[in-house]
């Protein structure tokens, strides 16, 4: 009866779509990663596992992109869980008005392209004619004047800013409604009981927002896997090697022609996230009868 | 008294503003820059523009080829948006109306797809395989695959709080289950669908990834991929650059205010209660 009112093929559309363009590809990825293919020849040939060796080799750079995938994920997980907490808390009951003006604001970068994001970026952080240095100079703090995106040591961190900037107040936003869960009572009575505002932040806010705050790590996670346009834009992947990031790493592959290898890099991050992802999405989907 | 029971106002307004200015700081550099001419705009200053040069939107339309880019971005992120959340949603309502043990095993796996990365070198060999490399169809396929399982995940959730008992009276009113879902479930499936929808919308209108893998011809190029390539060519004139981003983002501007009680609420309804 159900299988007639709810009928399985209303699935198909979706179901197929997803299959051929995301699922498919990434299996056959990880058949094509033992091969030699490549722009070059139509000839595609079994090498074992060659490809894996290269990456995983310490004389090429992929161990260094993948270390550099880490550490900006790493680091933009960290900046923007604890400034977008910051901006919730601020936003959810600290100011009395505008709040949703606030809100609005903080909140458009997120729908701002990264492409554009890292031109007008890329302009601020001109060493020479940039606003951040020009504004540096003009207080008297040319002590504090960088290269932002050209000194090798400090590239990074400038692109884990800029990506800050942006995708901040996407996780402002879920903290917001993380925190608005939380029933009014418990602030009350913690009040009654005397608690301090920073010891209701650490007994009541901080343990019942642990789901929101799973839900922001695991997203911003899965994005800093994957960047490439803030980086692409930005700086290239330089100076150097110094930026570059999987996704970087893969697109130049792609314009080498150079297939098996990049398709084995692919396949590292694919089957990585998708067993990670695997064991989130279990966790996040509770069985129900 | 008064004072002091204020000040913790004052601080936090004053906090929330300092984070305001941060945004807009690179908001308002775009926009008086795009005003001004080459010479004055080459730092990118925060200055008044001497004189409104307006005409630079027009040259920036003409010599960027916007109007095409801007058609092909609408056409992309429209028909992509729509298609993918119809399927999503008719998907999400099944798997979420009948648990079957497989059908849970359906939204998961649909739902894993969230966490995988396209292997873009697979990716082309499929799309040679459908004939659909370089092809508009085809960047409107891959967009609507790439969105479906967030859709799912968003729309699923909201399913359950239709009741059940609509369903029941409309079968017994003798509604096929096409009817019943487009004409009974779908309108009051509405916050989700548009929060998945505006969510994909402005996903797809932003993305430059797939373009620059997947179209190689420029007539084909969305508007970010046209505004990279713009700066390319004009990087002195920042004056141009900046029209042509103005241009780029008004779109999602438009969409994002208009729709931003949707956005900052709904969102993540579905996200965190889980």
């Amino acid at each position: 009866m159900k299988n007639k009112i709810y009928p399985f093929y209303f699935t198909f559309g979706a179901l197929i779509l997803y299959l051929l363009f995301v699922v498919l590809p990434g299996f056959m990825g990880i058949a094509y990663s033992f091969t030699d293919w490549n722009s070059y020849s139509t000839k595609v040939n079994f090498v074992g596992l060659d490809n894996f060796r290269t990456i995983f080799s310490s004389e090429e750079n992929y161990l260094d992109y993948i270390r550099h995938t880490l550490f900006f994920t790493v680091n933009t997980i960290i900046l923007k869980t604890l400034i977008g907490l910051f901006l919730a808390v601020l936003l959810n009951h600290g100011v009395r008005r505008l709040t949703h003006l606030y809100r609005v604001i903080i909140y458009l970068p997120v729908v701002l392209p990264t492409i554009v994001v890292g031109l007008v970026f890329k302009s601020i952080l001109n060493p020479r004619t940039g606003l951040l240095n020009e504004f540096f100079r003009s207080v008297g703090l040319d002590s504090l004047t960088r290269k932002w995106l050209v000194d090798p040591d400090i590239a990074m961190l400038s692109v884990i800013g800029v990506d800050t900037w942006k995708g901040v107040g996407y996780i402002m936003v879920i903290l917001i409604a993380g925190l608005q869960t939380i029933p009014k009572e418990y602030y009350e009575a913690a009040e009654i009981d005397g608690a301090s505002p920073f010891g209701r932040f650490r007994h009541i806010t901080l343990p019942l927002l642990v789901p929101a705050l799973t839900v922001v790590t695991i997203l911003n996670l899965f994005y800093g896997l994957r960047v490439f346009d803030i980086i692409y834009v930005l700086t290239g992947g330089g100076p150097g090697y110094r930026t570059d990031v999987v996704f970087t790493a893969v697109f130049d592959e792609f314009s080498k022609g150079r297939y098996g290898v990049g398709t084995a890099l692919s396949s590292v991050l694919f089957i990585f996230m998708t067993v990670f992802g695997f064991f989130i999405v279990r966790k996040l989907t509770p069985a129900e009868a | 008294m008064m004072l002091t029971k204020n000040l913790p106002q004052v601080r936090n307004n004053m906090l929330a503003m300092f984070f305001c200015f941060l945004v807009i700081v690179p908001v308002y550099l775009v926009i008086v820059n795009s005003l001004k001419d080459s010479a004055q705009a080459r730092t990118m200053s925060p200055a008044l523009p001497e004189k409104l040069h307006t005409k630079n939107f027009s040259t920036v339309i003409e010599r960027g080829k916007l109007t095409q880019s801007f058609v092909n971005s609408m056409l992309y992120a429209t028909s992509a948006t729509i298609i993918s959340t119809i399927l999503a949603a008719m998907a999400a309502y099944v798997l979420s109306r009948n648990k079957t043990r497989f059908n849970r095993f359906v939204y998961f796996f649909i739902v894993l797809g969230i966490a995988m990365p396209l292997n873009f070198f697979t990716l082309t060999k499929v799309m040679q395989m459908t004939h659909l490399i370089n092809t508009q169809l085809g960047i409107i396929i891959l967009y609507t695959a790439t969105q479906i399982p967030l859709s799912v995940f968003l729309i699923y959730g909201f399913v359950d709080a239709i009741p059940r008992e609509l369903d029941e009276a409309a079968i017994v009113d003798g509604c096929g289950p096409f009817r019943l879902f487009f004409s009974v479930i779908f309108p009051l499936l509405t916050p989700a669908v548009v929060t998945a929808g505006v969510l994909n919308f402005v996903g797809i209108w932003n993305d430059f990834l797939l373009p620059l893998y997947y179209l190689n011809d420029s007539t084909k190029w969305p508007m970010t991929l046209a505004v990279y390539n713009f700066f390319g060519q004009f990087r002195q004139d920042w004056n141009l650059v900046s029209a042509d981003i103005l241009l780029t983002v008004a779109p999602v501007l438009v969409i994002y205010l208009l729709g931003q009680r949707f956005i900052l609420s709904g969102l993540t309804s579905g996200a965190v209660k889980g």
